[in-house]
């Protein structure tokens, strides 16, 4: 090696050819994989940068589910007087699932601009980006079932062997946000205003979903909504083997795997139909 | 297929599409669209170019601000696909566009050089690896694990350089990347570019320092108004383009490429 660092290197040259192109959606596949590295050092980015300056540092991540399920435990079992059987724990299951899906599809939905100043100059598949939103998610998501646990050992409540189905509830709902988050970053490149509009649209959402309340206090005429709503089938997968102890019916995990595959694919194909224009934009 | 070629562009266009009025919201473009009062200009940022650089050559590339230089760097680089035309390129690019890309103050040096180098699409065994010869070159031993909003530009720079020219590139695209830094630093860099001459590397160089290009470069183009006006040894192609530049000499004809 010369005294400067730079070696003489005889290998295949990787060649890139405009003009020979084959099928986006599994070239984008293709293009993630070999840059999952940077997906891993996007998400380490995140949460270190999140935390690099604060005292309590990854604590917060934990905390703040905690927090507010104190806060709303307060308000909607004493104010409403909701009967649910240990509500800190119903909320808690409901919460940090919806949590997940919220701070995921936003985050994808509000980085754009950021990763469309690194896109421009930089040769990266867009998608590391979203596959990064996703992995924030999930680190966060395993750092909030900590509290989780916390609770269930204060308030006595058992620990039932069903949690083992959790992985298949966590890749449904990974599949299922990662294809809104896909769909939202390809509108929001488009339009500014998107961001903003589904900030206002998951706020809403939040509340259509039987998460601080019971399904049961939605009135029948109104059930059907309930049904509509993909989160509701979701969030039961969640909140079935934690707080019922039951493996949620294969029909209802059938459901929710098929509308989750579904939505990923509709994303993705989308996606790779529009990564290529994103660099016209600037 | 001739595989010689490093960069190689066919008549190669990009069209950008400007809407008249910038619409960046959708209640906007809905609106417009209804009103059918969708206007788009369009901007022509490269026209019918054609380029061929042989493996090992080094390139200056000159022009004035908005000539297209960018654009054909982005195209080699592979950041946006031309509108028209073809671009092959061969071999694994380094593009020291914007040094700096991607840096984050609040992570430490060595942080910083882990995400650089996974831009540049390297595993991070790979990074773990070169990391202490990176950090030697940029000479930053004592501060990499402080947070690089600690650290002056120079220092950042260096760090910068250090990774995106370790990474064992075939072709290297600088952007006027070798007026950061002190002296001492310009003639490291400057030692650097030689070897990778030496080492048979290919180097593509913007600059608006007409004596950068005469020192790094054998060969140079020019480009104007997205088009290939001047190709040939570097000391010409200068001279013409100072003439033009300064003392209003005629615009010599279009090249289409050379094939």
């Amino acid at each position: 090696m010369s005294s400067t660092g730079v070696t003489a290197r005889a290998s295949v040259l990787p060649v890139y050819d405009s003009a020979r192109r084959g099928s986006r959606v599994i070239d984008e596949a293709r293009a993630l994989w070999s840059y999952r590295s940077l997906v891993q050092e996007l998400v380490v980015r995140d949460i270190k940068v999140r935390y690099k300056r604060s005292v309590l540092g990854i604590v917060w991540t934990m905390l703040a589910p905690l927090l507010n399920m104190i806060a709303l435990t307060l308000v909607f079992s004493t104010i409403l007087k909701q009967e649910i059987r240990n509500y800190p724990v119903y909320f808690m299951t409901g919460a940090i699932f919806w949590a997940f899906f919220s701070q995921t599809t936003s985050s994808a939905a509000s980085q754009t601009n950021d990763s469309n100043e690194i896109a421009k100059r930089i040769y990266v598949p867009r998608s590391v980006f979203i596959a990064a939103s996703v992995g924030v998610g999930l680190v966060n998501l395993v750092l909030s079932i900590v509290p989780l646990v916390g609770i269930l050992v204060v308030t006595g409540f058992p620990i039932h062997p069903t949690w083992l189905f959790l992985p298949v509830s966590i890749v449904t709902i990974v599949l299922f946000s990662s294809g809104v988050a896909l769909l939202l970053f390809t509108f929001a490149s488009r339009f500014s205003d998107i961001r903003e509009m589904y900030l206002v649209l998951v706020q809403t959402w939040f509340f259509l979903t039987p998460i601080v309340y019971h399904p049961a206090i939605v009135p029948p005429r109104f059930r059907f909504a309930l049904w509509l709503n993909p989160m509701y089938y979701l969030i039961q997968t969640f909140r079935k083997p934690i707080y019922d102890g039951v493996i949620p019916s294969s029909g209802l995990v059938a459901a929710s795997f098929a509308l989750s595959v579904g939505v990923f694919l509709t994303g993705w194909v989308y996606f790779c139909h529009r990564a290529e224009e994103m660099g016209y934009r600037s | 297929m001739t595989t010689t070629a490093a960069v190689r562009l066919e008549n190669v266009s990009v069209r950008y599409r400007i809407p008249r009025e910038r619409i960046a919201s959708l209640k906007e473009y809905a609106i417009r669209r209804l009103k059918r009062r969708l206007m788009f200009d369009e901007f022509e940022a490269l026209r019918d170019f054609g380029l061929e650089v042989q493996a090992g050559e080094t390139v200056g590339v000159i022009g004035r601000n908005g000539a297209g230089k960018s654009t054909l760097f982005r195209l080699i680089a592979r950041v946006l696909p031309p509108s028209a035309g073809r671009v092959v390129v061969a071999g694994r690019i380094a593009p020291l566009l914007e040094l700096g890309l991607g840096l984050h103050g609040e992570l430490t040096g060595r942080e910083n050089v882990m995400l650089q180098g996974a831009l540049l699409g390297f595993s991070r065994g790979e990074m773990r690896r070169r990391m202490s010869r990176i950090v030697e070159w940029a000479e930053l031993e004592e501060f990499i694990d402080a947070p690089i909003r600690t650290y002056s530009s120079g220092m950042a720079a260096r760090l910068a350089f250090a990774v995106a020219s370790d990474v064992d590139p075939d072709i290297l695209l600088v952007d006027e990347a070798l007026s950061v830094g002190d002296e001492r630093f310009q003639i490291k860099c400057h030692d650097r570019m030689e070897a990778f001459r030496q080492a048979g590397k290919t180097v593509l160089l913007v600059s608006h320092a007409l004596d950068q290009v005469r020192d790094n470069c054998r060969r140079a183009i020019w480009v104007h108004e997205g088009r290939l006006v001047r190709d040939g040894d570097s000391a010409s192609v200068a001279q013409a383009y100072h003439d033009w530049s300064v003392g209003g000499a005629a615009l010599p004809p279009v090249i289409i490429g050379r094939r």
